[in-house]
């Protein structure tokens, strides 16, 4: 039975007519009781189980997911990884993520399809071209790696861009973070749930959280559809619907939920071998390993859970798209979809203890969690395994929007919140 | 193109209305007496309900400020009326 990835595990299972290959992950029946449990099995929950079992030694840990892997937000993104941000604390946390994304695929021994093709942020103004100046030198101290672009380097990098005299959205320049990129981002979740399962994480799927368990005023474990499930420490994983759950559990986060919408267009020729960021149409686009233009851009203005998004804000980004790149006018669009993202008042996400003690939050990523995915799965881990703070995580927690120590990241992430 | 209902101008295109927040979120009375908790779930925590919402939203063309009855997953609109208007907000709070 093949479960390692590699050209020889390969080559022997094709001669043996691919039928060797083992499941990625178990189907187990949920135990009653867990040292640990996660209650959403995306990305971030996947990395937590697998850190937890990684770098703690705590292997009797679940997963528990309502519907199935890396189906939320996992698979609703755009697959874009960065770390350019402009304040010590967000630098800090996104750029542990892309330095673990380097040496993911290893780690996991799963093609994530890595690709640090760089990412343009577009400065339309002098007055953004100032802005874009200080972003650069920001970054630089924090310690990442940023080049402040001019007309000529932008030309070089995409010269599909409409860069005449008398263009829409004329371009001065802009900032350039060359490390950062796409990674495939089921692969991602995948990768993890493999990586967990064989270190022991038990992974439940179409297994729902009905209400918490709570004696003596803390969390002692979740009644899910499959039954009660109990643990010493619970983390709570479940991006765009961290109020509703926090509702049954007694408390109210600094959250609002909004739908994020992302589409592909038909698949062509390479033509854009970049991530570009428009801050001021709102747009941003790569071009898939698939050929697919993958076109993102900011929030809906309506709070909303409807995974399907809305017209305004498409025809909003579409048309900034199009402006920029005439060229692409001519594509049909193949699809569009939504996911929920949960908004904090600074667009930085929470990591830490809940009000309900034993239970554990990490959540509020906004626009912005595939790209955390590592990060975020580290530093809960590390939370739940010995109830303390990473040094990272700590300016992150939830006890900030009472301490007033907000880290805002609003203009800093790139794209509207 | 959704079309949201002023209770002053009838219905109008989503894009003329600005999301103004949980409906019943007054701001805490008391200089002193306000403690960290109170001031904090007054600016920040919300109730981001799934399913029927109960919120303050503004028609930023005519400029008044009204509540919505509208639900959160299907985007159903149950009514809007002016604050002036309804049951008073008081109940509402959180």
């Amino acid at each position: 039975m093949t479960r390692h990835y590699s050209a020889l595990s390969l080559f022997k299972e094709g001669l043996a007519g691919q039928k060797g290959w083992q499941q990625a992950w178990r189907s187990p029946q949920p135990k009653p009781r867990y040292d640990i449990l996660i209650i959403g099995g995306g990305g971030h929950g996947l990395a937590t189980a697998y850190y937890l079992a990684k770098v703690h030694n705590i292997r009797n840990v679940a997963v528990i997911e309502k519907g199935w892997l890396g189906g939320g937000n996992t698979g609703r993104n755009t697959t874009v990884v960065r770390s350019n941000y402009f304040f010590p604390e967000s630098t800090a946390l996104y750029e542990m993520a892309l330095k673990l994304y380097e040496g993911l695929g290893r780690d996991l021994n799963y093609n994530i399809m890595l690709s640090q093709r760089g990412i343009i942020t577009l400065a339309h103004s002098e007055a953004e071209m100032e802005m874009a100046a200080r972003t650069v030198n920001a970054m630089q101290i924090n310690g990442t790696d940023a080049e402040l672009f001019g007309i000529e380097d932008v030309r070089r990098v995409l010269p599909l861009l409409d860069m005449s005299p008398d263009a829409r959205y004329p371009v001065f320049g802009g900032v350039w973070q060359g490390r950062a990129g796409t990674a495939r981002h089921d692969a991602v979740a995948w990768g993890y749930a493999r990586a967990a399962d064989r270190l022991g994480v038990d992974i439940i799927q179409s297994c729902e959280v009905e209400e918490f368990l709570i004696e003596g005023g803390r969390c002692r474990g979740v009644k899910t559809s499959r039954g009660e499930i109990r643990a010493e420490r619970v983390g709570m994983v479940i991006a765009g619907h961290s109020s509703h759950l926090a509702a049954k559990a007694g408390f109210r986060l600094p959250i609002t939920s909004y739908a994020l919408q992302a589409c592909v267009s038909e698949p062509i020729k390479p033509a854009l071998d970049t991530v570009v960021l428009s801050p001021a149409t709102g747009t941003y686009a790569s071009q898939s390993d698939k050929g697919e233009l993958v076109v993102g851009g900011g929030l809906d203005r309506v709070p909303s859970y409807g995974q399907r998004g809305n017209l305004p804000m498409l025809e909003t980004v579409i048309s900034g798209l199009l402006e920029m790149f005439p060229s692409f006018r001519q594509l049909r669009l193949m699809r569009q979809w939504a996911g929920i993202v949960d908004v904090t008042p600074d667009s930085s996400p929470i990591l830490g203890e809940s009000p309900l003690p034993g239970l554990f939050l990490n959540c509020g990523w906004g626009t912005g969690g595939f790209k955390a995915i590592p990060a975020g799965g580290t530093l809960l881990a590390n939370l739940l395994a010995t109830g303390k703070h990473h040094d990272v995580s700590r300016p992150f927690d939830l006890d900030r929007f009472a301490r007033g120590r907000l880290i805002d990241e609003a203009a800093g992430s790139g794209i509207a919140h | 193109m959704q079309l949201f209902p002023c209770p002053f101008c009838g219905p109008r295109s989503e894009t003329e209305f600005h999301f103004g927040g949980d409906a019943g979120n007054h701001r805490p009375e008391g200089f002193r007496d306000v403690t960290d908790g109170e001031w904090t779930a007054y600016l920040h925590e919300r109730n981001n309900l799934r399913g029927a919402a109960n919120e303050i939203w503004m028609h930023m063309t005519c400029g008044e400020v009204f509540r919505m009855e509208r639900d959160t997953v299907h985007h159903g609109i149950a009514r809007s009326f002016a604050l002036t208007e309804g049951d008073g907000d008081d109940r509402l709070a959180h």
